[in-house]
């Protein structure tokens, strides 16, 4: 299974982008809504062949961009969601060894060399998604979804894969990629990553978009929307970001309260509307009084 | 460009943000594709491969501004003391908002305008900020820098007295008030979105929040457009060192700026988040503790008296006891807002947490924080509720500490550890430091955090050295990297 390798650093292939704004309008088609900085980034990934951290709070697209550009570039996207205790036999391979057991008592004759050979062969190994990912003849795109959330010490499984691209295995040897896959490490910022990590990356921080965004992002998200309404939402929810709340309203909470208020038919927003569906753009009974004592204009704004 | 781009990201490095050497590397690659001419996506190219976080970008913003802004002969600013009216040559009668990417300044031909009253000015500040043209902001913001920053060729400053004066002179409070006041009387919508007859209060604080937007959209290209000016003056490099500002966890708490507390203050959130998860990790992942003899030599009964395998004892960390007692006298209240907060974010890595706050008189807070899941709520009532005051509302050191002993220092354990939080600045009252040592004889540890620098230390009314002889550590802890990286240590 040991490839063909060439010496130096693993070449981008084919570039999968004319240019930035092709990036953004391609996105666009598959309904992902990327600002300047978004399509920039994902541009230079695929140029420099180099992963990208994406951080920002939740709910504002981090996983979602992944899946997009997967389905704009027709890739298969392969997800690898950490979590604390991930470790190499989840993340890169195992050696499927009730299988190996099987193959030494089929055939007890044989000498221990070949046998040996035999068992650490391809046919037992069992790939998860980290060499999957490389792997892979066709085109891929590797989430690392949430990579905050493993140890310090499990971070360093991903260097080689991220930096070189390739994944060595003791008894096989180095496994390089076939192509280079895009990669997207979210991360919701829990603690603070490693440099030797950071450094690998391209950086995005995704906030909170601009008020036209947002609402663009109403209009193509949410089927019969009224432009009036969205504008009407994106509004509030604007609003609602500037007061010192516990947790900000994030974009797929603005997305499920659209629905809801087209659901119910809403044409436009009045205070009474508002108070009642608020509790699904916010989660803690404090933020919603608080909020719709502001948006209902009791307190005088500052 | 390289060189350029080595200058930009040696200014980077004095500015605090770590930039490795394959990170400038990749920046270099970056440059080679992205087109040049793009800033908005320079901007974020060059950003993504330089800055690795989230709080360091304003920073890098501003760095970015003054190394890759524009420059052409708009830029410069007029030779002291001439009437910038004129050097008006070219077209004063184009309209304003016709002139579209004038402010962009590309090439020459952005000159005009230059002969406008404060009244145009204002009237044509006033319709850009309802019509939302980026365009007429742009313009706007030029011609008010010209008009009102006066600036001068050549000062070494950083631009914040320009922009002062430029703001004073726009009045842009009133400006809002004004925009607010007609929209409530049927005036043309913003934005194109209908507006019924009546406001209603959610309305109403639409149309307030969306004009609050627009004016500080103009504000920042106002700054903007001042040090673009600077820049073209004096050259990047000098103009950088003169607005370099700290990042927001090396800010000084004490001098903060109120725009800087809130930063801080929205800082502060995810790091006692953050050490909050590292401290319990830390715990549970611990070493293994010293071999425990015993057991050891009990197991080995098993392999007839041969120890083939040693024993140790499982790590229990003792959670440690805080007493907390801090000055919340005006100069240091920020200060020990902060620690309480992270002190009490984190206290679950405690077993106890007590905090006091005193000014000349003592009171304990601790029960502002039960049952309450945002320790900022709690410092919040702190602040309107506490008992502190006992004759005049100066810090007197002394006194507080005696009370606290006669009140509460039968509680104090070998268990605690004390946290005294103060510049020590005791307005000349007596010291009464033998608190402290016998504070020390009860207690496990005893440290003095003092916001102040250590230069300053024991100069005029400090005496942090009379208590310092009798505590464990003195720290200076003038930034939040400094603090957390005490309660780190403490936990």
């Amino acid at each position: 299974m040991t490839q063909e390798i060439t010496s130096g650093f693993p070449m981008a292939g084919a570039p999968r982008f004319e240019s930035i704004d092709a990036v953004r309008q391609g996105l666009a088609g598959v309904d992902y809504l990327a600002d300047e900085g978004i399509s920039g980034v994902v541009y230079l990934a695929d140029r420099l062949a180099k992963p990208v951290l994406v951080e920002g709070p939740a709910g504002t697209g981090k996983t979602e961009l992944a899946k997009s550009v997967a389905r704009l570039t027709g890739s298969r996207l392969i997800r690898l969601q950490c979590y604390e205790g991930l470790d190499e036999s989840k993340a890169l391979y195992e050696w499927n060894y009730k299988k190996q057991l099987l193959r030494i008592q089929a055939d007890a004759g044989q000498s221990w060399e070949q046998l040996e050979e035999d068992i650490f062969s391809e046919e037992f190994l069992l790939p998860r998604p980290l060499l999957e990912a490389i792997r892979s003849p066709e085109p891929v795109v590797l989430l690392v979804d949430e990579v905050d959330r493993v140890e310090l010490e499990t971070e360093a499984l991903l260097l080689e894969i991220l930096s070189e691209y390739q994944v060595s295995i003791p008894e096989l040897g180095t496994v390089r990629a076939t192509q280079i896959p895009l990669v997207f490490l979210t991360s919701n910022n829990t603690r603070e990553l490693s440099e030797a990590l950071k450094r690998r990356c391209l950086y995005l921080h995704i906030d909170y978009p601009q008020l036209e965004r947002e609402r663009a992002i109403i209009e193509t998200r949410v089927p019969g929307i009224s432009k009036a309404l969205a504008d009407q939402v994106a509004r509030i929810v604007r609003s609602i970001r500037t007061l010192d709340l516990k947790k900000d309203p994030s974009v797929s909470e603005t997305l499920d309260w659209a629905r809801t208020l087209v659901v119910l038919g809403v044409e436009s927003i009045d205070v009474e509307q508002a108070r009642d569906t608020l509790h699904i753009l916010l989660k803690y009974q404090t933020d919603i009084e608080r909020a719709s004592k502001e948006l209902s204009g009791v307190q005088a704004p500052d | 460009m390289l060189d350029l781009l080595t200058g930009f990201v040696g200014e980077l490095r004095s500015a605090g943000i770590p930039v490795s050497l394959t990170e400038h590397l990749d920046a270099a690659e970056a440059l080679r594709h992205v087109p040049m001419e793009d800033r908005e996506a320079l901007k974020y190219t060059l950003g993504a491969s330089l800055v690795k976080s989230s709080t360091h970008w304003r920073a890098y913003e501003t760095a970015f501004e003054i190394y890759f802004s524009l420059r052409g002969p708009d830029y410069t600013i007029a030779e002291d003391g001439e009437d910038p009216d004129l050097t008006d040559e070219s077209g004063a009668e184009r309209l304003p908002g016709s002139g579209g990417r004038q402010g962009e300044g590309r090439g020459g031909g952005g000159g005009g305008q230059e002969g406008m009253t404060p009244e145009e000015l204002a009237d044509l500040l006033y319709k850009a900020l309802l019509g939302s043209n980026d365009a007429m902001v742009a313009t706007v913001a030029r011609q008010a820098v010209s008009r009102y920053a006066g600036m001068e060729a050549g000062r070494p400053v950083g631009g914040t007295y320009y922009l002062y004066r430029t703001l004073r002179n726009l009045d842009l409070d009133r400006v809002l008030e004004r925009l607010v006041a007609d929209a409530r009387a049927g005036g043309p919508p913003p934005g194109g979105a209908a507006v019924p007859e009546e406001l209603t209060g959610l309305e109403e604080r639409l149309l307030r929040d969306e004009f609050q937007v627009r004016i500080d959209r103009l504000r920042q290209e106002i700054e903007s457009e001042i040090r673009r000016r600077l820049v073209a003056d004096r050259g990047s490099e000098a103009l950088a060192k003169s607005i370099r500002k700290p990042l927001p966890e090396d800010i000084d708490v004490m001098h903060a700026t109120r725009d800087e507390l809130v930063a801080l203050r929205k800082l502060l959130q995810p790091l006692s988040r953050k050490l909050a998860v590292r401290l319990a990790r830390k715990r549970r992942h611990g070493r293994k503790g010293p071999l425990d003899f015993r057991a050891t030599v009990r197991h080995s009964l098993s392999t007839g008296g041969v120890p083939v395998e040693p024993k140790f004892r499982y790590p229990r960390p003792s959670k440690p006891e805080i007493v907390v007692i801090a000055d919340i006298s005006g100069s240091v209240a920020s200060f020990a807002r902060f620690t309480l907060h992270l002190v009490h974010a984190i206290s679950s890595q405690f077993s106890k947490v007590r905090s006091f706050v005193f000014i000349d008189g003592i009171d304990e807070v601790s029960r502002f924080f039960d049952g309450v899941d945002d320790p900022a709520e709690a410092v919040h009532r702190i602040n309107t509720e506490a008992d502190v005051i006992w004759v005049d509302g100066h810090s007197d050191y002394g006194h507080a500490l005696t009370v606290f002993w006669e009140r509460w220092g039968e509680e104090i354990t070998p268990r605690s550890s004390v946290l005294l939080l103060g510049d020590a600045r005791n307005n000349y009252h007596a010291s009464q430091a033998w608190v402290v040592k016998e504070l020390r004889a009860r207690a496990r540890h005893v440290y003095w955090l003092n916001p102040e620098p250590r230069a300053y230390w024991n100069s005029g009314d400090s005496i942090v050295g009379e208590y310092g002889v009798h505590c464990d550590d003195v720290v200076e802890c003038r930034t939040l990297r400094q603090l957390e990286k005490f309660v780190g240590e403490l936990a």
